[in-house]
This record gives structure tokens, C-alpha cells and sequence, in this order.
């Protein structure tokens, strides 16, 4: 799925579906490192999980080195039915980690450790509650954004009726 | 030592929103309105003359698929009881009106269309269950 396919939410039916398990498993590794990157105030660790984040959201969350691990290492011992779910909340997830873990990049380089630590805080909460409790980013704003969308589109309408020429 | 509290903290807030996300999602949580929710016109179909489930879905959500499925399943052998799937993203009005915020949202409506509980999430068959058998 493209990057931008993702970010205009398009309500394509044609959906691609994924192994559910795989982003989660993903999720879990990413709460490990990012609570490694807050405990050692690592700038490399965090480096890493960006260019994580980058292949997930610019690529595919299939894309990333902790799905190759979830491909070769755990998928093969895993039994019974495989629960499927579209790709799009996934990625969606992934480039919200980009921009958080991009903003912490900066934040450190900048050496304001409070603000890094607080950008990378949203990051790995997000993650832990994916790990945890299968909570998805990408399906609670969904129709929220929507709606701001709807309501833009509604007021933008509204002015350029406003603004036509009378006759 | 410095490095750990922030650590903790997020844990601990997560954690508390996270139970709380698991024990609301799928509850059928009880309203009581005087006006009709929903007329038939507002969804383009009639109504069930016991009940009628209204669901909120959009494109790609998973417990979406889930919840169609069960609904689909409780009221095939009904016949005074409504299905209704709807899409969220098409309807934004009514999904404003409604106050919809998230998919699957499912609306429990009874004869008359007043709206008498909503799931936020993929509700559970024995509270759908219980809440069908309330209504008479």
C-alpha cells in the first residue's frame, strides 16, 4: 500500500490483508527498544527505530526487520487459523512512530532530553498499548479524522457558494 | 535513577487507559431517549418491528468484519428483529448527528427507533443477546 493511499484514507474496498499478528509481534520489539532508548538516553537505538519506522511506514509494516523476524521465527510455531486484518491501520501506526521517533532524532540532537523524553514517551505508550491490549492507533482516528475532514470540506463548500458571483 | 521515573510513569498511565479500553470495548451501554434515534428514512430501510441493530462500520476495520458477522448470525432466524450495516465515512452527517467516534459503533434501536443502548467495538453474543431479550 502506498504511503499516500494510507494518509488520504482512501475507503478503497480492494484491501490488502495481513497476518494480525505479525504488527503486534512488531509492536512488542519496539516497546522493548524504545524503553531502551528512554533508560539509556540512546541517540543510535533511536536512530534504529526511525529507520524501523521509515520501512513500515514508507514500504509496508511487512517491510521491517521485525516482521522478517516474526516471518522466520515465530510464524512457523504459530498454530491454528490465521487472523487477518486490513494493512492500512497498521501502516498508519507506523507513520505516526516515524514523525514521534523523528521529533525525539531532533529533540536529543538538539540536547533537550526532557522534550525528547516526552515525544518518545507518546511513541512507546502507543506501542505498549498495541503490545498489550491490540489497541490500534489508525482504527480510533479513523472516523476521527473523517469527520474533521467532512467538516472542512462542508465550511470550504459553504465560503466558495458564498463567494459566487450573483447574478 | 532520573532516566527510569519517566519510564514508569508512561507504563502506568498506558496500563490504566489500556484496562480501561479493554472493559468499555463491546459494552452495551444502556440510553434512554424519549425521541425516535433514527427514522427509516434517515438509513434508507425500514425498521425491524422488535428491534433493529444500526451499525457504524468503515473500510478497513477488523472488528468491523467480526461484529457484521455476528449480527448477521443473531438476526438471520428473526424476523421482527433489523440488521442494518452502515458506512461511516459515507454518512459523516448522520455519524455527527449520532456522535459516532470510532467503528464499529453498534445501535440498538427498539420498535419505535428510540435508541435504547450502543457497543462501541465488537460487541459480545450473550450481552447482545440479553439486551434483544429486554425488548418486547
Amino acid at each position: 500500500m502506498t504511503i499516500t493511499s494510507v494518509l488520504t484514507f482512501s475507503t478503497d474496498r480492494s484491501s490488502v490483508l495481513i497476518d494480525a499478528r505479525g504488527p503486534r509481534f512488531g509492536a512488542i520489539i519496539t516497546t522493548v527498544v524504545l524503553t531502551a532508548v528512554l533508560a539509556l538516553q540512546s541517540l543510535p537505538l533511536l536512530i534504529w527505530q526511525l529507520g524501523v519506522f521509515a520501512l513500515g511506514a514508507f514500504l509496508s509494516p511487512q517491510k521491517t526487520p521485525y516482521a522478517f523476524l516474526y516471518k522466520k521465527l515465530v510464524r512457523p510455531r504459530l498454530k491454528g487459523d490465521v487472523p487477518t486484518e486490513d494493512v492500512r491501520p497498521p501502516q498508519f501506526a507506523q507513520i505516526v512512530g516515524f514523525l514521534f521517533a523523528l521529533g525525539g532524532t531532533i529533540a536529543l540532537l538538539l540536547g533537550n532530553a526532557l522534550v525528547a523524553t516526552i515525544i518518545i514517551g507518546f511513541a512507546l505508550a502507543a506501542a505498549f498499548l498495541n503490545a498489550a491490549f491490540n489497541f490500534c492507533l489508525g482504527c480510533e482516528m479513523y472516523l476521527l479524522i473523517a469527520r474533521f475532514r467532512g467538516a472542512l470540506k462542508q465550511r470550504t463548500n459553504a465560503e466558495d457558494s458564498y463567494n459566487l458571483p450573483s447574478l | 535513577m532520573q532516566n527510569y521515573l519517566p519510564i514508569l510513569l508512561i507504563f502506568a498511565l498506558a496500563t490504566t487507559y489500556g484496562l480501561w479500553y479493554q472493559s468499555s470495548r463491546g459494552r452495551i451501554k444502556e440510553k434512554k431517549s424519549a425521541r425516535p434515534a433514527l427514522t427509516a428514512h434517515d438509513v434508507g430501510e425500514e425498521f425491524g418491528s422488535r428491534a433493529t441493530f444500526v451499525q457504524f462500520s468503515s473500510a478497513f476495520c477488523t472488528p468491523c468484519r467480526a461484529t457484521r458477522a455476528l449480527l448477521t448470525d443473531i438476526t438471520a432466524d428473526l424476523s421482527d428483529v433489523k440488521y442494518i450495516d452502515i458506512d461511516a465515512e459515507k454518512n459523516l452527517e448522520l455519524v455527527r448527528k449520532l456522535d459516532i467516534r470510532s467503528t464499529p459503533t453498534t445501535l440498538i434501536l427498539n420498535g419505535a427507533g428510540q435508541e435504547i443502548g450502543r457497543a462501541v467495538g465488537a460487541p459480545k453474543r450473550a450481552e447482545i443477546l440479553a439486551t434483544l431479550g429486554a425488548i418486547r
